[in-house]
């Protein structure tokens, strides 16, 4: 079984062998550990940027596997997001709170002490009660079974109404847009308990590993994101080859003909359309603590918008591909948006790239679709083509 | 008739108050090898489209198989696996994947998600795949993506799935189209050859492959039956000779 998987998928041997070689040489290079040749900011947004990786390849696997193009999965990226954040700020509020009542004349009652946290955390929208949602977030294994379970569920129903009614296409796209809008506009809202326009921050702060400094934490970070990235592209690799990937490829292709060879089309959709949200829960999970912020403009549609782009400058379809948009888009991304790439003076203008990124991604995007519909994991393909026609030769 | 596979009775669909099935009935015997034609309009693919679940019709009854199960209320991929297979007018092989896919996707076996992922119940698929590549002539071609196939070879892949799927009755729409005449005739084997085992109902507007078939033949014309019977029968029918010559 494991010979024939491997051989029916040779990227994936590559890839986690680039992914082990990556994080070996970033360890190295940290703060924490050595060098201190990559800056702790700098290993965050690597650490991020795996997180990304794994939400693309999700995309991939929806989108150019099985021809749903969801315009959705980021905001189940920034649920497992928040799921996660509800406990990093329950908890390490509960910790500054015992802290500050413990000089108190007379030891601080159960009900003390949950009014004092739920003023900390929800003083910014002018109320001090706990809402509903906040039920478990006293729990860690609680919030993190939130983090797969809701992004999960949501999926669930929203794929069961939308397959069932057999919309598919640029209709399904809208629908789920709408989903995504409609979710960012409720998190927006300081009566959803979610603190509003401010989101949830002080992300960072891991309660109990205060003692430690933040590039270590970091670097703990930057290596679960590696391996979730490694176990994520084992996952999705498994479920894309074999007969079972061949289904839903012929489901991209032609549903209504695999309706007709006995298959139920929307089982196989629904099925990936979940698992998909999930893994772009646990990747929301992961990136956040170390952004150190959520707040709903995470979620909004133009989010989920740049994850298809990415995917497509990758190259749809192949898992690697979505990885390489992933990395290189979000990077670049970083680098123009983020002041270090220089101005360009044209003499009569001068081009900033803070505002003239978005239009360079949206051009690349255009030229991508038009001219290599298959993206740079195309570029591969190519070589590979290169190489067997030299064997056969 | 006593064995009777498949009963289509006073069937009637409208699309935008155009009656494309009008009262239609035909049954279809196992094994059997029926013709269906009927000049552009007659309703020979709405036919098909009601009895693997495509389209609903407005009354009527389709009853299929020995227990008398009523087609209606189920879903295509319930009567596809009920044992109805369909091959479609256009060749329509998954073209990104290669012969062998095609072919294992449609073998008789379980069709759960679940089940497909984690390889349940999935036996002897390579003999089982040899055997229908070896009776469409495309060993030789298995691990070739169907893309690349010519267009008889996609139109044999076609049949070749349906056989695959190992369905109690084969709706064939238009096999011959585009074929040259050596490809017609493997393709009339072909046929010929599977009815001997099932009912293969063949619809097609071309005469010299519906006498090679050689068998019984039902006229459609507006909706519903116009005659049946041998191909000489049918041809000799007045009302026919009408239909087909009078316009």
């Amino acid at each position: 079984m494991k010979n024939t998987f491997i051989a029916r998928n040779p990227s994936v041997l590559w890839f986690l062998l680039a992914l082990a070689v990556f994080t070996v040489v970033v360890t190295i290079l940290s703060e924490a550990t050595g060098f201190g040749l990559i800056s702790t900011s700098f290993l965050k947004t690597l650490g991020k940027t795996l997180c990304l990786c794994l939400v693309a390849i999700a995309m991939d696997v929806v989108w150019g596997y099985c021809g749903i193009l969801s315009l959705g999965h980021f905001a189940f990226f920034g649920i497992g997001g928040y799921a996660i954040g509800m406990w990093l700020m329950y908890a390490r509020t509960e910790g500054l709170v015992q802290v500050s009542l413990q000089s108190a004349a007379l030891p601080p009652t159960p009900q003390e002490i949950t009014d004092a946290i739920g003023s900390q955390i929800f003083g910014v929208v002018g109320s001090s009660d706990f809402p509903v949602i906040w039920a478990f977030s006293h729990s860690l294994t609680l919030q993190l079974l939130a983090v797969i379970l809701v992004p999960g569920l949501l999926a669930l129903i929203f794929g069961w109404l939308a397959f069932r009614s057999r919309v598919t296409g640029v209709y399904l796209s809208i629908l789920t847009q709408a989903m995504t809008l409609a979710m960012s506009l409720y998190f927006f809202q300081n009566d959803t308990g979610l603190r509003g326009n401010n989101g949830l921050s002080g992300l960072q702060n891991i309660p109990g590993l205060e003692d430690r400094s933040q590039a270590v934490v970091s670097l703990w970070f930057f290596w679960a994101s590696a391996v979730a990235l490694a176990l994520g592209y084992v996952l999705f690799a498994y479920v894309v080859s074999g007969k079972f990937g061949s289904v839903v490829r012929a489901i991209r292709d032609n549903e209504a003909r695999v309706r007709f060879l006995g298959y139920h089309v929307e089982q196989y959709k629904l099925f990936i359309f979940t698992l998909t949200a999930m893994v772009a829960g646990i990747a929301g999970a992961l990136y956040y603590p170390q952004a150190g912020i959520i707040n709903p403009a995470e979620i909004a549609p133009i989010a989920s918008i740049y994850l298809a782009v990415w995917v497509a400058i990758g190259g749809r379809g192949r898992l690697y591909g979505a990885v390489i948009g992933a990395a290189l888009v979000s990077l670049l991304s970083s680098w123009f948006t983020g002041g270090s790439a220089p101005d360009i003076n044209l003499g009569f203008y001068v081009i900033k790239w803070t505002d003239w990124w978005l239009v360079l991604l949206g051009l690349s995007f255009v030229l991508v679709t038009l001219y290599f519909p298959k993206g740079i994991g195309g570029i591969f393909d190519a070589l590979d083509r290169k190489r067997m026609g030299g064997d056969a030769s | 008739m006593n064995n009777t596979l498949l009963e289509v009775s006073g069937v009637s669909v409208t699309f935008d108050g155009f009656r494309a099935i009008n009262n239609l009935s035909i049954q279809i015997a196992e094994p059997e090898l029926r013709a269906v034609i009927g000049p552009n309009g007659a309703g020979k693919t709405t036919f098909m489209d009601i009895v693997t679940g495509k389209t609903r019709p407005d009354e009527g009854r389709v009853i299929f198989g020995e227990k008398s199960v009523s087609l209606l209320g189920m879903s295509e991929s319930q009567i596809a696996q009920a044992g109805i297979g369909r091959k479609f007018q256009k060749p329509t092989v998954f073209e990104a994947q290669s012969v062998r896919e095609n072919i294992a996707m449609a073998l008789r076996n379980v069709r759960g998600p679940f089940d497909v992922l984690f390889g349940r119940k999935a036996d002897n698929r390579e003999d089982r795949i040899r055997e229908v590549s070896d009776e469409i002539g495309l060993t030789n071609a298995l691990d070739q993506q169907s893309g690349a196939l010519s267009h008889g070879q996609k139109q044999w892949l076609e049949i070749g799935m349906l056989l695959a799927q190992d369905p109690r009755l084969l709706l064939v729409d238009e096999p011959a189209a585009g074929m040259t005449p050596a490809e017609r005739e493997h393709t009339t084997d072909l046929l010929v050859r599977a009815a001997k085992t099932r009912a293969v109902v063949v619809v097609e507007h071309d005469m010299e492959f519906v006498r090679r078939l050689n068998c019984k033949v039902t006229v459609l014309h507006e909706g519903s039956v116009l005659a049946e019977g041998s191909l000489d029968h049918v041809t000799n029918n007045k009302d026919v000779i009408d239909v087909y010559l009078g316009r």
